[in-house]
């Protein structure tokens, strides 16, 4: 074998190793900027300090009560959204694929709602003005309800998908008219509740990353890791689904068991996602499209990157949510969906082709 | 050895295989004839159970195909479809993808020489690190028989490997996949369209006819008589130089 052969390959490689460490890197820069950002003046190295054990009380109080759990729920919930829409893409051959898009996160939504409103899973804390919070009382009763409204959406989607062989310009269309059933349910649920509930449901959609408290991170957390697993282990098969499913099965993929079960993780995480934050849209669609430009469609690498590139975008959106017209937090979905509806137009304008 | 027998596949609306079967040996090529929806594809699909058959088996080197995991299967059996969805990937990336059914974890030094060797070998090592897309149809036709043999198959499958190549590419891919299957040992069976071509480079024929075996054997099968009954045309088969043509009328 020729040593320039594996040289130029192994180049390649490093690359997209470089890439990955690039990304981490935009990860913990992203992180400390969204610690450092607020209206309490901490340096990078108060925060520093105070991350690894050494802050004082208010320095503590600042960091581990309201500024950190906001950035880990904004890196773990940008990863799950970076993740589903990642291996949906994939799973249903459609580029345009993501938990937003296809209804998941509106099926979620409403899932939600209806546990808010019919289940007291949640209730209004008027901490005052616009910083007024909804505390999720039962997580589970939320997270429950969010999946089996984001698993109906994916239940109707992989149906039109397998028994109708349906394009992917048909396949979001389905997915417009899932969200807009949803979003109508939700309208509903609205309709035939009180005012302090109304404004509590409509505060809950438009989607704040300072709801989640340690439980609703650890859960989270836990089952994205546990997708990101199944997702990172099944890299070799998403790469082979590039080259359509027949190619795919022909090269021992179980193709059918990968589709349904890629489903259904990505329809949990998106959802849970969707019942701890709200409705984040975008972020889903668009990580997996820029991190193609940078690592290709190789999954070994595109699974891990994609994930950062959320975490990334959420932390960043978040950022710009907090500053823009601070103190006023503004509504962290309208952003992402106001953010990322141009990128989402200029897919549309480029035909929407899989490359 | 392969041996095919008694292969049957039906849809809802009809019988589309019924009880189709051969036996090829190591090297040989097998060209698969017929008119369009004959079943040729279907047969094809069939023995690397992308569809699953009614009925019938496929024995190689005498052990059951049908009776493989699915990894083992894809060892055995490797298969190059019709069409051919384009990713954003590099050549070399493509046909290590072939590697996959021995890939467990991370990709191991003998999967990295064997890529490179085919790739030599299908000619395509100075375009090893270029993107798909950048190719022409016969370069791309080239990467997709490459994936198929890194994974060191017993049975190649092709789906008219030569439909969307000009004639200097059908020449090309076809000698090149003959040469293989002679070098490496290994059965290829081709749906092909081409009559002449198939007449080069099949060293047996299966003529289907409505999902049935018409006749099978060597080059002598070939004639005025069975292409009029498999495909309904009224054609010619002349000796030039010792080699058989096919001439319409």
């Amino acid at each position: 074998m020729k040593q320039t052969d594996l040289t130029a390959y192994n180049k390649y490689i490093r690359k997209k190793w470089i890439v990955l460490l690039v990304m981490v890197g935009l990860l913990f820069a992203s992180a400390i900027a969204s610690l450092s950002a607020g209206s309490a003046n901490l340096s990078v190295l108060d925060i520093l300090r105070t991350v690894f054990g050494g802050g004082n009380r208010q320095q503590n109080a600042i960091i581990w009560n309201v500024r950190m759990p906001r950035v880990v729920t904004a890196t773990v919930v940008g990863m799950a959204l970076a993740l589903s829409g990642c291996v949906m893409q994939n799973v249903l051959r459609n580029p345009l694929a993501s938990a937003s898009t296809l209804g998941v996160s509106q099926g979620a939504s409403f899932g939600a709602a209806v546990a808010i409103v019919y289940f007291g899973a949640g209730i209004q804390v008027n901490a005052g003005g616009a910083t007024s919070a909804l505390t999720v009382t039962n997580p589970a009763m939320v997270t429950l309800c969010a999946f089996l409204g984001g698993i109906a959406t994916t239940a109707v989607i992989l149906g039109l998908a397998r028994f109708r062989g349906t394009s992917p310009a048909t396949m979001v269309l389905a997915g417009v008219a899932i969200s807009s059933m949803f979003t109508g349910g939700t309208a509903l649920v609205q309709y035939f509740c009180d005012d302090v509930m109304v404004a509590t449901v409509v505060y809950w959609t438009f989607g704040s990353l300072g709801r989640a408290g340690w439980t609703e991170i650890a859960i989270i957390t836990a089952l994205t890791f546990g997708a990101f697993v199944f997702f990172y282990y099944n890299r070799w098969n998403y790469n082979a689904m590039e080259g359509g499913t027949r190619t795919a099965k022909s090269l021992g993929v179980p193709v059918d068991r990968l589709i349904v079960l890629s489903m259904a993780l990505c329809a949990l995480i998106s959802s849970v996602a969707v019942a701890f934050v709200g409705c984040i849209s975008f972020i889903g669609l668009i990580a997996a499209h820029i991190m193609r430009r940078f690592v290709g469609n190789d999954y070994r690498f595109l699974i891990p990157c994609s994930a950062l590139c959320g975490g990334v975008l959420l932390l960043l959106s978040d950022i710009v949510s907090r500053m823009l017209l601070s103190p006023t937090v503004l509504p962290i979905g309208a952003l992402t969906s106001f953010l990322g509806a141009p990128l989402f137009l200029y897919l549309i304008i480029k035909g929407g082709k899989r490359k | 050895m392969i041996e095919i027998k008694d292969i049957s596949f039906s849809y809802p609306d009809g019988d589309i295989l019924k009880g189709v079967g051969f036996t090829a040996e190591r090297g040989e090529v097998v060209g698969l004839l017929g008119n369009n929806g004959a079943g040729k594809s279907t047969l094809v699909t069939c023995l690397n159970r992308i569809r699953k058959p009614k009925s019938g088996s496929l024995t190689i080197d005498g052990k059951n195909a049908f009776q493989m995991t699915r990894n083992e299967l894809a060892r055995t059996v490797s298969y190059v479809a019709q069409k051919n969805e384009l990713t954003h990937s590099t050549v070399f990336d493509c046909v290590l993808l072939g590697r996959k059914p021995y890939i467990t974890w991370s990709v191991s030094q003998e999967d990295l020489d064997i890529c490179t060797r085919i790739i030599e070998r299908v000619g395509l090592l100075d375009f090893q690190m270029r993107y798909l897309d950048e190719l022409s149809g016969g370069e791309l036709q080239k990467v997709m028989l490459a994936r198929a043999l890194v994974a060191e198959p017993k049975l190649l499958l092709l789906d008219e490997p030569t439909s969307n190549l000009d004639p200097k590419n059908q020449y090309e891919m076809m000698a090149l996949v003959q040469e293989l299957a002679k070098e490496q040992g290994f059965t290829v069976i081709t749906v092909i369209h081409d009559l002449n071509l198939a007449l080069r480079f099949c060293d047996k024929f299966y003529f289907l006819k409505a999902g049935e075996g018409y006749s099978y054997g060597g080059i002598e099968t070939v004639t005025a008589e069975s292409l009029n009954d498999v495909y309904g045309i009224k054609a010619r088969v002349l000796d030039i130089e010792g080699r058989k043509i096919v001439i319409m009328e």
